[in-house]
């Protein structure tokens, strides 16, 4: 049953062939049995999840089951649940149980969903590879000697292993979208303001957005369906209607118009990914859209951007872990500075303090102007490139990453790892939608097509996502590791 | 801009964060590097745009002056290091 879509899980319990409790039975055997070789979850919450998926059986008896009524899925460990660890993947939080549970989490529970388990992550969502987690790396399952991506990387390697048919993620940078790609599942980042941030650990507060990660597009739109929505507690959550993405979905896509944006095809990009992106663009093609080539000039610059922007926030962000009311405390501080030096200096990893002396560096006073406002300008130079491509075109599409999976361990220069988010980082600092779907694959690693749309077309972007996932089969395909671990 | 390791110490005093020399000095070399990176930006022409900070350029909703939330003291420091009486313990600040 690990080999169905969310959507053909729901199904299944809709008819009652299934209950939720065999389904979640069978996921949490499954993890048991197969995620010490992947390590993709951190915490697994098997008494918990039991019962959630009864309460889900007895509301179906009633009557009172909605689509994702008793479905099993699994939280990146970025959500703030109420009474079970949310780490962040970090040292710094191994000891926190949130005292409430993040608005997404809320509304998934107030939907029926089964919560597996909460899955691994790079530390503070600082990453592209999972390999800054304080719990270890997390093993791509189409190659173990492959990293899954990051900073979503346990959500996108345990959908891949048939650990769980969904997931949640967050994407700062790409951290949904690359891990989304390099373990053949699809994964959406919504538009700025779209899902509520509210019980989020915060990164880097004017890009972060949660979104679905699935086998599917039409997974997708069924849990956005659920996790989108204005919220009083985050203030730049957008009060705007919410969709039913699925009414969509089968819209015919003659007359689509698609961009190709020079600069995501150009040095850099490994031949058999653009081989790969390249004959997916052909295959819209054969369903009457038409492509021409478009530019977005500041691409280049949208790394620099986002190496001020992104650790400036988090300098800040980062600033309430304090050793005083949550999180690790150092041993006999003599003082309160030595508190909060030698706490933070212990429960922080490497990364995470680079990006906060980076941040508080550009911050302070003397290069203030000359990084983060410059920064700033220059973002919104990169945002119009989009609205500017989007007056001609209806989407935009280009491969998710330069290169497959690469290895664990291959990255271990920052600027070489922060250079994998080439195509994906832009997206983040203009605050547009964007989407990965499973494309192909090169030497037994996945390709990812990223599709890109203006602010809020999420509707479009799961259309055109979904028309593609009729007529093809690299969403279909499972790693050999799901089917030997069954 | 080069960065120097008075750069690093003193954004890690001002981040309260305990480096060591040995760490320093690592954080310069890599600092060093992500901040060339960085002056890439310096390259291009912003004249006459503005800053932005918000990606659709939403301003902050104000909502009604009212109570909502109610007092979960307890609930809160649960997960604290240190508490008694309701307040969180630290050491001595005034002598």
């Amino acid at each position: 049953m690990h080999d169905k879509t969310l959507t053909q899980l729901a199904n299944a319990l809709d008819s009652g062939e299934l209950s939720s409790r065999e389904l979640t039975e069978h996921y949490l055997q499954r993890i048991q049995q197969s995620d010490a070789m992947l390590n993709s979850f951190i915490s697994v919450t098997a008494d918990h999840a039991l019962e959630q998926a009864d309460a889900a059986d007895q509301a179906r008896a009633k009557g009172n089951a909605g689509f994702l009524t008793g479905l099993p899925l699994a939280l990146k460990d970025i959500f703030c649940t109420q009474n079970i660890k949310t780490s962040c993947g970090s040292k710094m939080l191994d000891n926190f149980i949130a005292p409430f549970d993040a608005t997404v989490v809320e509304k998934l529970k107030a939907a029926g969903t089964v919560t597996l388990g909460k899955t691994n992550m790079d530390e503070f969502a600082m990453g592209s590879s999972n390999e800054s987690s304080y719990y270890g790396p997390v093993k791509n399952p189409w190659d173990l000697t492959a990293v899954p991506g990051g900073s979503s990387g346990g959500s996108a390697a345990a959908i891949a292993a048939g650990l769980t048919p969904a997931a949640l993620g967050t994407d700062t940078g790409g951290s949904i979208r690359q891990p989304a790609a390099f373990c053949g599942i699809t994964g959406l980042k919504p538009t700025y303001g779209r899902v509520s941030r509210y019980g989020i650990i915060a990164y880097a507060s004017s890009l972060d957005q949660a979104g679905p990660m699935a086998r599917s597009a039409e997974d997708c739109a069924h849990l956005l369906n659920a996790m989108a929505g204005h919220d009083a507690r985050d203030s730049t959550s957008m009060a705007r209607g919410v969709p039913d993405y699925t009414d969509t979905l089968s819209a015919p896509l003659s007359g689509l118009k698609i961009g190709l944006p020079q600069e995501y095809f150009g040095e850099g990009l490994d031949p058999d990914v653009e081989k790969a992106v390249r004959e997916a663009v052909s295959v819209y093609e054969s369903l009457g859209a038409t492509v021409r080539e478009v530019s977005l000039p500041h691409t280049h610059y949208a790394i620099p951007a986002y190496y001020v922007i992104a650790p400036a926030e988090a300098s800040s962000n980062l600033s309430r872990f304090d050793g005083v009311r949550f999180g690790h405390r150092c041993d006999n501080p003599s003082d309160l500075i030595d508190l909060y030096k030698r706490s933070r200096a212990e429960g922080f990893g490497e990364e995470v303090q680079r990006r906060i002396l980076i941040g508080t560096h550009t911050l302070s006073e003397g290069f203030f102007d000359a990084y983060y406002t410059k920064a700033q300008k220059v973002r919104r130079l990169i945002r119009q490139d989009f609205l500017d491509a989007f007056e001609d075109v209806d989407v935009l599409m280009g491969p998710a990453s330069p290169t497959p999976a690469f290895d664990l361990g291959a990255n271990k220069d920052p600027v070489s790892m922060y250079l994998q988010d080439i195509y994906t980082i832009a997206v983040n600092l203009a605050g547009i939608p964007g989407i990965s779907v499973p494309a192909g694959f090169v030497h037994g690693r996945p390709v990812g097509l990223q599709i890109l749309g203006t602010h809020f077309a999420e509707a479009q972007l799961l259309n055109v996502a979904h028309q593609f996932q009729q007529i093809t089969d690299w969403h279909l395909q499972r790693p050999a590791f799901a089917e030997e671990s069954a | 801009m080069a960065l120097e390791d008075s750069h690093v110490r003193r954004a890690a005093h001002l981040a309260r964060l305990a480096v060591s020399d040995e760490q320093a000095s690592d954080f310069v070399e890599d600092l060093s590097r992500i901040l060339d990176m960085v002056d890439q930006l310096q390259s291009v022409n912003t004249d006459g745009v503005s800053p932005l900070a918000h990606p659709l350029d939403a301003t902050q909703r104000l909502r009604a002056d009212e109570v909502t939330e109610s007092n979960q003291r307890d609930n809160f420091q649960r997960c604290a290091p240190a508490v008694e009486n309701g307040l969180y313990l630290v050491p001595r600040v005034v002598e």
